[in-house]
């Protein structure tokens, strides 16, 4: 049946076409308004002639998936209209300006950049993969930013999920076809290999895409058909450093890290990866970030000949934010006193003993106040930053955590409070954990530090306060 | 498929539509097997939910101590405007041609000796099926109702959704949640649903829900459980209800019935 396509000025459900913004092999994106929507928005429609039927599912995969994410890393979901109507189509927040797409005629892009865009996407990913959702799908022209007020480089916005795997919908794209699904140069091993339930197929993808952005090549090229994609699984790509010698070697180690063909060996979560790209200091560097070549022919053959032999990564359950969560401990050093101090490491040992994938960032606040200079970086101020790192160190010692698990962070700000829910907002943080100020006296001329945090925090906050006597 | 196509209504942000005013829910509820306990702890879940409507979808006796309260409650609830059809030990507490074997046989039995004339003589007024909007409610396969063949993966879903045209399909009598899905391009899916997750049966598609057991779940979690259908989103969701099964069970073993069948009500087994 020969259909229409849709065009300029047609009206549907009340939505006016405008400017057409992408005529795709799958659908046509235009521009829409709305009397009753203020807001920039797009109007998404399937072709429905042709044959493929998987421009159909992933419609209709979108179509299940969108309206159920909520957050500033997704379009806004507005409307849906299914294919019992004439016309089906979505209908979603438009984010004004370019994706990453557009930045790919200047690669190589500096490190520094790298790492601020590849956090934005790791802490967008952190949260869809909160509400089950993998996008499975990520590469440069599906990422696109927010703007701030300022007009800087806001939060990473990430678009078109009809390939993306709903940890608790029916999986229509896994129905349908048996051939895996997605974007060749940017497919983890384990969805080329048919899985499309582990979110951290998604942490390989964001991997390509900084190695990409990073070095200005793709690691596995542009393979063109399923079995040269596969390839990916036994044959490692150059690394970054050898491509360009000024990558710093932390960078390299998050790139192979997130290129791991087995999910188990990259980082537990998104968030755990956002926060090392945001904190490279505190990243503990193995043999990946010196290497300088790729495995010998006798190392890949030996991986080919194995892989043959199984069928693909090992199937575990993957990691979510219950099980790797970010722990902040906040430690106040000015009134700690031993019991407090004492009841506090004891809640955080808690917390590890049972997540072995936890990893814990001990923050303390440095006031504005403090400093009689009051500019953070003269003498005097850099030095109460050593001083209270040293002292930090010294608390969490009996905790007796390897490095790479644990890192040290003083913030600064006129209150406490402030700086710490900005921090657990900036780096997905899923849990604090901090002491209640004992002495009642402060308390009620400064109000309760604690009791603010939990009031405002995006996550769960644990207030520790030792019994009375406590000794 | 033969379906007088409603107008198509585009579908708001589910939260922008259930600020407004909460939707009319249908709740179905399937396979209560006597046991009063999850009956009126599914019910008055079903209530503060939401829900208007409601769907019997057969075997309100056999296995359970309460028969006569369960058939009493139903009957209660059609006076409301319930539907309620005809499950397989409904039927043999009348029908001769219907024999249940082992525990079930026993316990079939009992019933029949509990049940005023009234009840049972309600029992012999249900239908094998209902048919409503787009959708079809029978106890089991609905290929062919009387024969109580169970809907245990995608090919018997396939028979059952190939033979009738309704667009879905909500049977009980296995016992254990599943949603099956035949698709425009002719394959059929299955699929465990997570329960109070909505699952959207979208259209073009063609759906055949599973509910679990009200009064004797199987599927290794023994919490009641029963189905919410939001029909202006089309979004289905399995709710699962804890219910004081101390309680259920001591009453099993009390009315001399196997204790088997108050042991498995612990384990939904």
């Amino acid at each position: 049946m020969p259909h229409r396509r849709p065009r300029q000025g047609q009206v549907i459900d009340g939505f006016v076409l405008g400017t057409p913004l992408h005529e795709g092999g799958m659908a046509s994106i235009f521009e829409v308004s709305h009397p009753d929507h203020a807001i920039p928005l797009l109007m998404k429609l399937p072709h429905l002639d042709g044959n493929d039927a998987g421009h159909i599912v992933s419609f209709e995969m979108e179509q299940m998936i969108l309206p159920r994410l909520t957050g500033p890393h997704v379009p806004g979901f507005v409307a849906a209209q299914g294919f019992e109507a004439p016309n089906p189509y979505l209908v979603m927040e438009r984010i004004p300006g370019r994706s990453l797409l557009a930045r790919l005629r200047e690669l190589p892009l500096p490190v520094e950049e790298v790492a601020a865009i590849g956090a934005k996407v790791a802490l967008a990913l952190a949260a869809i993969h909160r509400q089950r959702v993998s996008h499975l799908d990520l590469k440069p022209a599906n990422i696109l930013f927010r703007e701030t007020p300022d007009g800087l480089r806001g939060d990473a916005v990430l678009v078109d999920f009809g390939l993306s795997h709903h940890g608790r919908l029916p999986d229509l794209i896994a129905e349908e076809f048996r051939i895996p699904y997605g974007s060749a140069p940017y497919m983890s091993p384990g969805q080329a290999m048919g899985r499309r339930d582990d979110p951290r197929s998604d942490l390989f993808s964001l991997g390509v895409v900084m190695y990409q952005l990073v070095t200005g090549h793709l690691p596995f090229g542009e393979p063109l058909h399923l079995a040269a994609v596969r390839r990916r699984l036994w044959r490692d790509p150059h690394p970054p450093r050898r491509l360009r010698p000024e990558i710093p070697p932390w960078m390299q180690e998050i790139i192979l890290r997130c290129l791991e063909v087995e999910p188990a060996r990259r980082h537990l979560s998104a968030a755990q990866l956002a926060f090392e790209l945001s904190n490279p200091e505190t990243i503990r560097l193995t043999p990946r970030a010196a290497r300088m070549r790729r495995d010998g022919w006798l190392t890949v053959l030996e991986r080919r000949v194995n892989r043959d032999r199984s069928t693909g990564p090992r199937r575990q359950p993957a990691p979510t934010a219950h099980s790797a969560p970010i722990v902040v401990v906040a430690v106040d050093l000015r009134e700690q006193t031993t019991p407090l101090a004492e009841a506090l490491r004891a809640s955080v040992g808690n917390v590890l003993r049972t997540l072995p994938g936890a990893r814990v960032a001990c923050l303390n606040v440095l006031l504005d106040g403090y400093l009689t200079g009051d500019a953070p970086h003269d003498e005097a101020g850099r030095s109460a930053r050593v001083q209270r790192l040293a002292e930090l160190r010294h608390w969490a010692a009996p905790l007796g955590l390897e490095e790479g698990r644990i890192t040290f962070h003083v913030l600064e700000g006129s209150s406490a409070a402030e700086p710490l829910l900005e921090y657990a907002e900036a780096n997905g943080v899923d849990h604090v954990v901090m002491g209640a100020r004992a002495n009642s006296m402060l308390r009620s001329m400064l109000g309760s530090v604690s009791g603010e945090v939990a009031a405002r925090a995006p996550c769960s906050v644990t207030v520790v306060r030792p019994r009375e006597g406590a000794a | 498929m033969g379906q007088a196509a409603a107008r198509p209504v585009p579908v708001l942000a589910p939260s922008a539509a259930t600020r407004q005013h909460a939707p009319a829910m249908i709740a179905f509820l399937s396979d209560i097997h006597g046991n009063r306990e999850a009956l009126s702890a599914c019910l008055d879940h079903a209530d503060r939910a939401g829900a208007t409507r409601f769907v019997f979808l057969g075997d309100y006796v056999g296995y359970g101590a309460d028969p006569a309260w369960c058939l009493r409650t139903v009957m209660a609830r059609m006076a409301d405007g319930a539907v309620a059809i005809l499950g397989n030990h409904d039927q043999a507490v009348f029908a001769r041609g219907n024999r249940m074997t082992g525990r079930a046989a026993a316990a079939i039995d009992w019933t029949r000796a509990q049940l005023s004339p009234d009840a049972a003589a309600f029992l012999q007024t249900l239908p094998l099926e209902h048919a409503e909007e787009d959708r079809l409610y029978v106890h089991a396969d609905a290929s062919s109702p009387e024969d109580w063949r169970y809907v245990l993966g995608a090919e018997e879903a396939r028979r059952s959704l190939e033979a009738t045209p309704a667009r879905v399909t909500i049977c009980g009598h296995v016992h254990v949640p599943r949603l099956f899905g035949l698709t425009a391009t002719d394959k059929c899916t299955a699929f465990a649903p997570a329960h109070d997750t909505p699952v959207p049966l979208q259209r073009p598609r063609r759906w055949l829900a599973v509910m679990g057991s009200v009064g004797q779940p199987r599927d290794g979690d023994p919490a009641a459980c029963y189905g919410l259908l939001n029909p202006g989103t089309a979004e289905l969701r399995w709710m699962r209800v804890p219910y004081d099964v101390e309680a259920a069970a001591a009453k099993i073993r009390r009315a001399g019935l196997p204790g088997s069948l108050a042991d498995r009500l612990f384990t939904g087994s």
